[in-house]
């Protein structure tokens, strides 16, 4: 990263766009090893895009505000069950009509859910985030108008890109009949050959029910939108607030800071992202119902938080990636799934404690820290001591 | 002294109580427009108490605190410190995981509007504020000396440092008047000359300055005047001279032995 950072601009921003570029790629080259056997990649890339969009909505709020959230699934669920219901249970609009209305929804769930809690510190409002999330399933369990445990189906996809019967362009609901406007082969993996596979191909752009790299495609985009907007507010007025006030909450107050504002406006943005997820992922899904938003799942995304090491926006991202991807590709050992899992978490929490790619100003404050404490206590626990 | 401009903060019958305990009992006094007053007073006589009380941390038990001729009562923390008290802390409170330059940003804001909308899009008011914001920092964080470890995290600098900081952070709020709560506590002799040095420059550059410090002898040299507290009353009033002289004063503070006091 440092080197990356010494770097002149157009060769910086070269290696972005290639990375970019690769990211798009990455199911149609469907590299051995990463490609996952057994279950469709591009399905399993479209989750961990997911992921990576909820890690950086929660990063925001438990990273960077500092504020400890339990229930995010709540927004997701938010999310996904106002697109639902406007595109296919109680009205009939397209998906990209619904979502300015399910991210609206979320935003304001937040609002309201942030407005009474967020006066009060710390371990309440880990316990009432805890308790909204399942308010919010067991809302949906029990509402007939919400389709209750039986779910709702038929959620509407993103408008497809295709070439008619007359060969002019249309846009709307993919068709069995119609094809994408192009379509790009997908390499295969032999024995020391690569050959350009003419018969597995993806259709630009549908979105269809068998290939879900089109999907992937919308959530890589979303994605990496939303990374450039957590890199222009971050660095601002408004993400110095946030880090004075996970810093020191009372001093930040007393330098002009409205903590409540802007720690309203950390949960808000949030849960913002975390609506846009849900309705994208509902729509993917075309099918929802509550057991998709089980608490396990708001688990699993502060899990990826904190693995990654919450506050740096790679961090996080790689935690998503993690946390998404390899149950998936290695599925053959499910029966250890959960107990692997559990296992890393635990060797995690005791070597790394700030997760994998903690923010580097901390990895610097530890470091001076530990430096201080060798100086005060004239040794080391360690194999330092033998170097000074 | 008999001075015509109004006090810029006239503190009226302050009255304090944690539960059975009278922290502040009826304090009154005010501080005029550009000068340095001194509050002093044997450990536990009130004076951070009274600087809780000035900035909103601690609601008055009765009594009222005028800033400019508005009531302070009731009005938020971060409101106070926007109308221009800004403070700092007998134990530093700097954000350390922040970079110093950061730091005195996050004071600088206080005087800033960027929202979410305006830093998103990169709006003229997010540039022109940042622009303004840096600048500022830059300036002061040269002023306090310490500008070349302006990328340096807080919990990073020195000891000194960060009570430098914590006044670089105060002074960015863009404040009329800063109140040092021992600015100088756990310096050394030279650097605690070198410091009232700088409180007389800040109050040069206009800011009205009130002042805890043990140490009597810097008190005396560095103030206009000073407000004498004890067992949170105000037992003196006047300057470093009749503070000097005042047999209650005496009594009460320069009795113990100064390095208890401190
Ligand atoms: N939050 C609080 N709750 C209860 N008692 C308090 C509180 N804050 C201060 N006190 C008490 O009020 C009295 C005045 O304390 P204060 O901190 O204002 O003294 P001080 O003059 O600043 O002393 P020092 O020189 O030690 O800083 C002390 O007896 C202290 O114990
Ligand atoms: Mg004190």
């Amino acid at each position: 990263m440092n080197k990356l950072k010494a770097l002149p601009k157009p060769v910086k921003l070269a290696f972005w766009v290639l990375l970019a570029i690769l990211a798009y790629a990455l199911p149609i080259l469907e590299p051995p090893i990463i490609s996952t056997p057994g279950v469709d990649f591009g399905g399993v890339l479209f989750v961990v895009t997911m992921y990576c969009l909820i890690a950086l909505g929660l990063n925001i709020v438990v990273g960077y505000a500092g504020l400890l959230d339990l229930g995010y699934v709540g927004f997701y669920a938010v999310g996904a069950y106002t697109a639902a219901i406007l595109t296919s249970f109680h009205a009939n609009w397209p998906l990209l009509l619904s979502l300015p209305f399910a991210v609206a929804a979320t935003t304001i769930a937040g609002l309201i859910l942030g407005a009474p809690t967020l006066r009060v510190r710390g371990d309440y409002l880990a316990i009432v985030t805890l308790g909204f999330g399942e308010i919010i399933r067991l809302v949906a369990v029990n509402t007939e108008w919400l389709g209750d445990r039986r779910g709702i189906s038929n959620i509407a996809r993103p408008p497809s890109v295709m070439t008619g019967e007359d060969g002019g362009v249309v846009v709307g609901e993919a068709e069995p009949g119609l094809k994408g406007i192009f379509e790009i082969p997908h390499l295969y993996w032999g024995d020391g050959t690569v050959l350009v596979d003419t018969e597995d191909t993806t259709q630009f752009l549908v979105f269809g029910v068998l290939d879900q790299i089109p999907y992937y495609w919308l959530g890589l985009t979303v994605v990496l939108l939303v990374l450039l907007a957590d890199y222009l507010i971050k660095n601002s007025r408004v993400g110095r607030a946030w880090e004075a006030t996970r810093e020191d909450e009372d001093a930040a107050e007393l330098m002009g800071v409205p903590t409540f504002k802007f720690k309203l406006l950390a949960f808000a943005t949030g849960a913002f992202i975390g609506g846009l997820a849900g309705a994208l992922f509902a729509s993917r899904q075309s099918f929802i119902n509550p057991d998709s938003f089980l608490l396990l799942f708001s688990i699993l995304f502060l899990a990826a938080v904190v693995v990654g090491g919450q506050g740096n926006r790679w961090g996080v991202l790689v935690g998503a990636f993690l946390v998404a991807y390899l149950p998936q590709r290695f599925r053959d050992f499910d029966d250890f799934r959960v107990l692997v899992f559990g296992a890393a978490l635990v060797a995690l929490a005791i070597l790394r404690p700030e997760g994998l790619f903690p923010p580097r100003r901390t990895v610097r404050a530890k470091q001076m820290e530990h430096e201080l404490e060798v100086l005060e206590t004239g040794h080391d626990d360690g194999e330092e001591a033998a170097r000074v | 002294m008999s001075d015509a401009t109004t006090p810029i903060l006239e503190v009226q019958n302050l009255t304090l109580k944690f539960g059975g305990l009278t922290a502040l009992d009826d304090v009154s006094f005010g501080i005029k427009e550009g000068e340095i007053l001194g509050l002093i007073g044997p450990n536990g006589a009130g004076k951070t108490t009274c600087f809780n009380a000035v900035t909103g941390v601690y609601r008055p038990t009765s009594g009222d605190i005028r800033f400019q001729g508005r009531s302070l009562t009731g009005v938020k923390r971060y409101r106070i410190t926007q109308l221009g008290i800004a403070r700092t802390f007998q134990n530093i409170r700097l954000f350390p995981s922040m970079t110093a330059l950061e730091n005195v940003l996050v004071g600088a804001d206080a005087q800033h509007k960027t929202g979410m909308f305006s830093a998103l899009f990169r709006l003229p008011r997010h540039r022109a504020e940042e622009r303004d914001g840096h600048e500022r920092a830059m300036e002061l964080l040269r002023f306090m000396g310490i500008h070349k470890r302006a990328d340096e995290l807080a919990a990073n600098l020195s000891y000194g440092d960060q009570r430098r900081l914590e006044i670089a952070r105060a002074m960015a709020t863009g404040p009329k008047l800063i109140c040092l709560d021992e600015p100088a506590a756990g310096f050394n002799p030279q650097e605690k000359v070198q410091l009232m040095e700088l409180i007389r420059k800040v109050r040069d550059r206009g800011f009205t300055v009130l002042l805890i410090e043990h140490d009597m002898r810097l008190v005396m040299g560095v103030t206009d005047r000073i407000v004498v507290l004890e067992f949170g009353r105000l037992i003196a009033e006047g300057t470093p001279a009749e503070i000097r002289d005042n047999p209650a004063v005496i009594a009460a503070y320069l009795g113990v032995d100064e390095e208890d006091a401190s």
